[in-house]
């Protein structure tokens, strides 16, 4: 074997970061949450994940190659990460054939109509989600068909928004180990946070939003729970933490690379953003949940945000 | 009934204002403009290349017809004909050019001139010339990652991908300029159009000695000087080691052609002169016999 | 721990390949190639022509102007030509081609190993003698070290920031000398800091080099170096870049370009320039060698060599066993920072602390993918910019936007091509938008002029 001169211009070496392995990372990390999620709503679960993530990744194979005619891009996996994420979004029960248009949607609207994978404006997943939910709402709010022993036909956040002297009856222990209704990605609250500490070791999420969302949440709810008097004052913030999609939100939704800010102080601004849109929309709107609109929301702010949060020039006060 | 009523008022009422404000903005921040510049404009190609130095054909509208001198304007993607008349329109003289067209002065293709290491950055021009000369030894060649191509926006630039080089297709050439701006060695030159697309020119920039021409490319240009001894019509000069033909002297006779010894002299869409080897001793004895009287 | 305040990436150091090779004297070579550029400035003038004899240490290349350096013959014998020749990139420069006969310095040059530590010299002369000796920094940036001692008018110096940092990975050179010749580098430093007129100086290492700090420290304890201290820092690169150095050390930022450090009190000055400006002024040898690092984890031996300039590369590869097969790239200096050798025909130059050779699977880049809008760039550049933005505006051409997103801050550094986990060759675009937009603001000032 002869010697090859390679040049290329500096720096010659990398650090090894791979957008496959980013989302291979994220996969990884809602594995527990797919796990606690099928050991209580049964193996439905498994078949709903598999249809949502095989059609993702059939339909961004299909538009790359017969519609914009380029290579396929699938092999970065973010097609699978949409597909997970989007089937945790919805509840076991669905149709699989609902499934099939959320994946149609959130990959042929949501995502390949911008350019693919970096260029859309809002995250995929949501976009299936939301177009569903508005779709499909009975469909996309029957929480008893498929689970196992019934348990009720609402969620949590659906009843302690009417009445929230249920508060004291909710064990706040088994909403951290995962019984209660709710979407499918939903209800581990443990196994998701481990999740996030997972994405935090690995450097693949940086605390920033998430913590401004959950933080901005819990003061919220503290506040109004202050108002109310009592023991709402803890109870409420914990609740709205555990229950619904606020940690699948958090963590692993609004923390989407493309539709999220660059710099530090923008991610607060938008987590922010995002806490304050949800507890209004869970307190005061028309939905139990808010955690889906409020990204959406802020997906949109995105890049008025980056173009007024720069980062900090060296050298500058 | 009442709200109806109240609503038809209000709303007209605020039509009516709104349009009384909006006529007087309009009135008092109105510009002024010579429409025939719209005129002119609506003339010139549209393409806003810049070939012309000015931003866009808007620009070029406006200078068109507020300066008194055109002399020194003139857009070469539409040519003298339409310059004219641009020029009838406005009552002005117009400029005389002559047709240009876009020549890449390299020939150094993959077979003549062989890599000597592996380019692996960004595959842009500008990139490799900020730290190195390129993959072959040539430090004047074409790099042949097209930043050309990408300036050019009449689709008249090509990569060759067999030989390595960038090929100009004369007749969609609008002789704008923007690869001769865009290429980092400086290959492009904006060199007169004959009919048929015809073309003499030296295909090589390398500044270098012969010797060291040689050994990066069998198609450069050695600067040995036969070119410019034969040509009748002194257009041929030969500077730093480098041969080049004024395209405003040459003839296309074609005699430099026969006598480059690496083929660096180019010559397009038209015949080479027939080879008379029996000729050229003939011509040297004479010359000889001379000297001798 | 101290450090630089933003960004930074931590690449694996490698420098366990050659950290433990003493430094070699290396043979004289029998021919050397010398360019007359070898420092950011103007080129310096030949004055010497064909045929003529010289000596070893004699001046061979006349400076033009303030900034730029004089240039020795680092042997003595033969000057067979004066050419256009390539160098590491193939691009042709002027070289005074020298064969060696014997090795014959020229007169006054202080040969012996001894140690001379008394300096009675005023700064002036200090930074005459500096400038006559050719001293350009040594750390990669050739930049003439007496232009940088001379403080301009209106400002001063306060403090003398030493850089043994040595954030490159692979690199060695300056850790070996900080270990070898750690007394000639610490009278080196007292000198420098009397040419400047400052009580203080600091010499930022990285942590990764705890025997070079503890060494240091000995010495100074031992002999008595008053004003200095060793700083030890958290390893992180890129911590040598001058502006990340003096933020490490002093806590303080030097403003956006066109500031200098100095406007911040300090002269930041190389580990191996701290030596060759030792050897300057108390042992009047002009700067015609350098301790050099040969290293690379497919190389058969790695080696400290200290090595005469316009020495051939190649001749420094076939000591480290020749260029390995298969893919290789061939860099002057380090990974992140180092340039691409195509030719090893090429001479050894001052700027040149190490030859790092990556190869096999290290040596390609990564297939580019499209940008995920990560932001790892944006965390890790130290200057504060956006990298994925500046990047793309190059490609577009915006160079105003370019501009308004202060480009010409970027050091150059790779951290954000590095991290970038779409393989996308941030850097290589932004350094064409920096160079442009650089020029740009030189044409306006130059047109504001007139």
């Amino acid at each position: 074997m002869a010697t090859r001169i390679f040049a290329a211009p500096s720096p010659h070496i990398h650090g090894g970061e791979s957008t496959r392995r980013i989302m291979g990372d994220v996969v990884l990390a809602l594995l527990p949450a797919l796990a606690v999620s099928t050991y209580i709503l049964g193996l439905r679960v498994l078949f709903i994940t598999a249809v949502a993530v095989l059609s993702c990744v059939v339909f961004e194979y299909l538009i790359n190659r017969l519609f914009l005619k380029r290579k396929s891009t699938i092999g970065d996996l973010s097609a699978v990460v949409t597909g997970v994420l989007l089937a945790f979004n919805l509840p076991v029960g669905i149709p699989w054939w609902i499934v099939v248009i959320g994946a149609l949607v959130a990959i042929g609207i949501g995502k390949m109509t911008f350019g693919g994978l970096g260029c859309n404006p809002f995250n995929p997943a949501l976009t299936g989600r939301i177009f569903l939910l508005i779709a499909y709402p009975v469909q996309m709010t029957d929480w008893t068909t498929g689970v196992p022993d019934a348990l009720s036909g609402s969620t949590l956040l659906a009843d302690v928004k009417y009445n929230t002297s249920l508060l004291s009856e909710v064990d706040f222990l088994q909403m951290l180990g995962g019984h209660m209704n709710g979407s499918m990605g939903e209800i581990g609250a443990l196994a998701l946070i481990l999740g996030g500490i997972y994405l935090l070791w690995r450097k693949v999420i940086s605390w920033h939003i998430p913590v401004a969302v959950l933080g901005t949440m819990a003061i919220f709810a503290a506040c109004v729970g202050l108002g109310k008097g009592g023991e709402l004052v803890y109870q409420l913030p914990l609740f709205h933490i555990l229950a619904g999609g606020a940690l699948l939100g958090a963590i692993y939704m609004a923390t989407d690379y493309s539709t999220s800010p660059m710099t530090h102080k923008g991610m607060i601004i938008y987590g922010v953003g995002i806490g304050l849109l949800t507890m209004i929309i869970r307190l005061w709107g028309a939905y139990p949940e808010g955690m889906s609109f409020a990204i959406f929301i802020m997906n949109a702010a995105t890049p008025l945000i980056n173009k007024y949060c720069r980062p900090k020039r060296f050298g500058t006060k | 009934m009442n709200t109806l009523v109240l609503t038809v008022l209000t709303l007209g009422v605020l039509g009516i204002l709104l349009a009384v404000i909006l006529y007087f903005v309009a009135q008092r921040f109105k510009v002024e403009e010579d429409p025939r510049i719209d005129d002119v404009e609506k003339m010139l190609p549209g393409a806003n290349c810049g070939g012309c130095g000015f931003a866009g054909c808007r620009a070029m509208s406006e200078a068109l017809v507020n300066r008194d001198n055109i002399a020194s304007l003139f857009c070469p993607v539409a040519g003298g004909d339409t310059m004219k008349t641009i020029a009838n329109l406005l009552g002005k003289v117009a400029p005389d050019k002559e047709p240009m067209v876009a020549t890449m002065r390299c020939g150094g293709t993959c077979d003549k001139r062989p890599k000597v290491n592996h380019y692996d950055g960004a595959l842009n021009c500008a990139v490799v010339n900020t730290f190195y000369v390129g993959e072959s030894a040539c430090a004047f060649g074409c790099i042949g990652y097209g930043d050309c191509v990408d300036a050019c926006k009449f689709g008249a630039l090509k990569l060759n991908k067999e030989t390595g080089l960038v090929e100009v297709d004369a007749d969609k050439c609008t002789a704008c300029g923007a690869c001769v701006k865009a290429c980092p060695k400086g290959l492009f030159e904006l060199r007169k159009k004959w009919p048929k697309n015809r073309a003499i020119y030296v295909a090589c920039r390398s500044k270098n000695r012969g010797a060291v021409v040689m050994k990066a490319c069998k198609a450069g240009c050695i600067g040995c000087g036969k070119c410019a001894k034969v040509c009748a019509f002194g257009a041929i000069t030969i500077e730093s080691d480098l041969a080049y033909i004024d395209h405003e002297k040459c003839k296309l006779c074609r005699k430099c052609v026969n006598e480059c010894p690496t083929g660096a002299i180019k010559i397009e869409n038209m015949e080479r002169l027939p080879k008379e080897p029996k000729v050229a001793p003939a011509v040297k004895s004479e010359t000889k016999a001379e000297e001798n009287k | 721990m101290k450090t630089f305040p933003i960004g930074g990436i931590h690449p694996n150091d490698n420098k366990e390949w050659s950290k433990d090779c003493a430094i070699e004297v290396l043979e004289l070579p029998a021919e050397v190639r010398i360019p007359m550029i070898q420092h950011i400035g103007a080129p310096s003038t030949p004055i010497v022509s064909k045929g003529d004899k010289v000596l070893a240490g004699q001046l061979i290349g006349q400076a033009v102007g303030f900034v730029s350096a004089n240039i020795h013959s680092p042997i003595s014998g033969t000057v067979t030509a004066i050419d256009a020749l390539p160098n590491g990139q193939g691009q042709r420069r002027m070289m005074v081609v020298i064969k060696r006969e014997g090795d014959d310095w020229v007169e006054g040059v202080d040969l012996s190993p001894e140690l001379k530590r008394e300096c009675t010299l005023e700064p002036a002369e200090i930074i005459e003698k500096i400038k006559n000796a050719g001293i350009v920094g040594l750390g990669g940036a050739q930049f003439p070290t007496h232009v940088k001692l001379t403080i301009p008018e209106g400002q001063k110096a306060e403090v003398l920031i030493i850089n043994g940092v040595e954030c490159e990975p692979y690199l060695t050179s300056d850790y070996r000398n900080m270990i070898e010749r750690g007394e000639m580098l610490l009278t080196g430093v007292e000198i420098t800091m009397r040419a400047l007129g400052v009580e203080r100086a600091i010499i930022g290492v990285e942590n990764n080099k705890p025997d070079a700090i503890e060494h240091l420290r000995n010495i100074i304890r031992r002999d008595n170096y008053r004003g200095i201290v060793v700083e030890p820092l958290k390893l992180r690169y890129p911590q040598g870049g001058e502006k990340q150095l003096i933020a490490a050390v002093t806590g303080r930022q030097v403003a956006p370009p066109p500031a200098l450090p100095i406007s911040e009190g300090a002269v930041v000055c190389n580990v191996s320039s701290a030596i060759a400006i030792y050897e300057a002024v108390q042992k009047n040898k002009p700067l015609v060698e350098r301790v050099v690092t040969v290293t690379g984890k497919s190389l058969k031996s790695t080696h400290n060599y200290l090595a005469r300039f316009g020495t051939s590369l190649n001749t420094l590869l076939d000591l480290a066993g020749g260029l390995p097969e298969g893919d290789v790239k061939i860099l002057n200096g380090g990974p992140m920072m180092g340039r691409a050798i195509v030719d090893v025909t090429a001479p050894l130059i001052k700027g040149c602390s190490g030859i790092t050779i990556i190869s096999g699977d290290e040596a390609a880049r990564g297939k580019e993918m499209a940008c995920i809008k990560c932001a790892k760039c944006v965390s890790v550049c130290p200057m504060g910019l956006e990298p994925y933005l500046l990047s793309k505006l190059a490609r577009l051409q915006k160079w105003d936007m370019a501009e308004e997103h202060n480009t010409v801050d970027c050091i150059e550094c790779g951290c954000c091509s590095y991290t970038c986990p779409s393989n996308l060759p941030l850097l290589d675009y932004i350094r064409i938008g920096k160079q442009t937009v650089m020029t740009n603001i030189r044409a306006r000032a130059l047109a504001d002029k007139k």
